[in-house]
């Protein structure tokens, strides 16, 4: 009987200290986004201190309201990010639920010579075709243009979308489409009325790493957009950083940046289960 | 009769008479890959055969460019320093991942919570980190500074120097990254049959011989997985160094992506962009074509 309840007395010691590492770390991970924010909020005066204040005198928004008239507005950079990402979604979305259910569903000549050749490009880096996507981009009139950089983004992100609504159309039994073809489908009406539904977590899940890569996607942005007013947010970011409309003013970065921020998260946060399977899926095959 | 069936057939035994719907369906998505990748890639190839500029007649030079990047001392440098780079963010990313991993792999309750917590980083953009970094380490308003500089671990700016800029840029792709990888590893160890570790414990196993002589070994081939991710994304490092030290200082974190987007749109010299990414292309593909290999050996308990 000692010994039961000394073993479990050990036990409540080791889950408290458990605990409080857990704690600490969490702490360490959360500080830098939460003295940003907490900086986002001051007086910019205040977030220019040197050496810097712990926390605010006063609160106020003024970082936010004055990032509204930042170079071409807030609403300009945080729109152009939104246009790039919707329409990345959109094309991933659409062209890879096609070609999963196509590689899924149909047999062709070549067909495994095609998927093949879809998934060695994932292989490749894309930093090693910018240069000549680049000239490709100017031949098209795309150079310079949103959907330019958005019809880079979404080739970027189809391997890995194709490879997954593949493997999403795949899991779904075929008697399905023996059922439905009994009922007089053809496969448009299949894929539209029957298997879509059922291939929906999929599609959020392509859908959602989409978003991210797009919102947060750096290089591509930087070569590809050269006007300024098509920046977005995080080479709008880089130009407030580097001082580029005259000194650099660190309460509006921080708001900058918590804008810039704030969707993905909560994305995520909202949609975690999808994002975590799907990584796992796609880096393990 | 039943319709699908018979496209089905079509796309089999009629495939050589009309184009089977099956094709139709995968058609877009080729398009795009063909237009936006393969025909670059061509070009690459292409392309480090001229001397190409942005504007105007490009003229064949043959393997000029390659001559030039032989005497290229600061590609060198960059991919030597890209190597370093990827050798020292390694470790710190695994042993902290590994540690992680372990603390979330408990039934506790909340533990949800900080896998949440530990991995939220990785949805921010790398360069939007790269820029809260800046300022976390910046000279006169930055908190770690600050805070660093009172405790006498740094007296220069962190971003600025030698040896500390790269160790700010490490601080700030561990915080990052180091979510992805204890997931990775957290699947891997949750795979592992608990019936091991009981045998282990009735055999009087502690904690590191544990850890040698099961996780660690039983853990291998996801661990090889995580470190090619996390090594071709160290080789690819751009976001980081642009932003956080622009190549600074003397040159002296200048990756081989930054040195080939220094080449073609900072010098417009197209051509020697094109030679540097096909290099670049080759290094990764030899990565790429390791991983096929250690990965293509089952895991087995």
């Amino acid at each position: 009987m000692v010994r039961v309840a000394r073993k479990s007395g050990g036990k409540v010691y080791k889950i408290a200290a458990l605990y409080g590492v857990c704690c600490g770390i969490a702490f360490l991970f959360v500080l830098p986004l939460f003295w940003s924010f907490i900086t986002s909020l001051k007086k910019p005066a205040d977030a220019n201190a040197s050496p810097p204040n712990l926390l605010p005198s006063t609160l106020t928004l003024e970082n936010y309201t004055r990032l509204l008239h930042y170079g071409d507005g807030i609403f300009n950079y945080f729109g152009n990010s939104l246009v790039v990402a919707m329409l990345t979604v959109i094309g991933v979305v659409f062209l890879s639920t096609l070609a999963g259910y196509g590689f899924s569903r149909f047999s062709f000549p070549g067909k495994n010579v095609l998927f093949v050749m879809i998934l060695i490009t994932l292989m490749i880096p894309f930093q090693s075709i910018l240069t000549p996507l680049f000239l490709v981009l100017r031949t098209l009139s795309l150079q310079n243009t949103l959907v330019g950089l958005s019809l880079v983004n979404t080739t970027f992100q189809l391997p890995f979308s194709v490879f997954m609504m593949r493997n999403s159309f795949e899991s779904v039994p075929r008697d399905l489409d023996n059922a439905a073809a009994i009922d007089g489908c053809d496969s448009k009406a299949l894929l539209t009325r029957v298997l879509l539904p059922i291939v929906l977590p999929g599609v959020i899940t392509v859908g959602l790493f989409a978003f991210v890569a797009s919102w947060n996607e750096f290089l591509a942005a930087l070569i590809f957009l050269t006007d300024a007013d098509k920046y977005t947010l995080p080479i709008m970011l880089l130009n407030a950083q580097s001082g580029y409309l005259g000194t650099v003013d660190w309460g509006l970065m921080q708001a900058g940046i918590f804008i810039s921020v704030l969707p993905c998260a909560i994305l995520f946060l909202l949609l975690q289960r999808y994002y975590i399977s799907a990584l796992i899926a796609g880096s393990i095959k | 009769m039943q319709t699908i069936e018979r496209e089905l057939v079509a796309g089999t035994r009629w495939s050589r008479r009309r184009v089977s719907p099956g094709f139709l369906y995968v058609l877009p998505s080729l398009l795009f890959v063909v237009v936006f990748f393969l025909i670059p890639l061509a070009m690459v190839i292409w392309m480090s055969l001229h001397d190409w500029p942005l504007l105007g007649e490009p003229a064949y030079t043959g393997l000029d460019n390659y001559a030039a990047l032989l005497g290229d001392s600061t590609f060198w440098d960059g991919l030597w320093f890209t190597t370093k780079y990827t050798i020292l963010v390694t470790p710190p990313i695994f042993i902290c991942a590994y540690i992680l991993a372990h603390l979330v792999n408990s039934k506790m309750r909340w533990v949800g919570l900080f896998r949440t917590i530990y991995f939220l980083p990785v949805v921010i953009g790398l360069g939007t980190s790269s820029l809260l970094w800046v300022w976390l380490f910046n000279d006169q308003v930055g908190f770690f500074s600050f805070i660093l500089s009172h405790l006498g671990v740094i007296k220069e700016p962190v971003l600025t120097t030698p040896n500390t800029s790269l160790a700010g840029v490490i601080v700030m792709v561990v915080w990052k990254t180091v979510g992805f990888t204890m997931v990775l590893l957290l699947v891997g160890m949750q795979a592992i049959p608990t019936e091991l570790y009981e045998a282990a414990k009735i055999d009087g196993a502690t904690w590191w011989p544990i850890q040698f002589f099961i996780t660690i070994p039983l853990l291998r081939r996801t661990i090889a997985l995580a470190l090619i991710i996390s090594v071709v994304g160290s080789f690819l490092a751009f976001d980081q160094f642009f932003i956080m030290t622009g190549g600074g200082p003397n040159n002296s974190t200048v990756t081989v992506v930054y040195w080939i987007y220094r080449a073609s749109f900072t010098y417009f010299k197209l051509g020697y962009g094109s030679a540097l990414s096909l290099l670049l292309m080759v290094i990764l593909t030899a990565i790429s074509v390791l991983q096929l290999v250690v990965l293509r050996e089952p895991e087995t308990y």
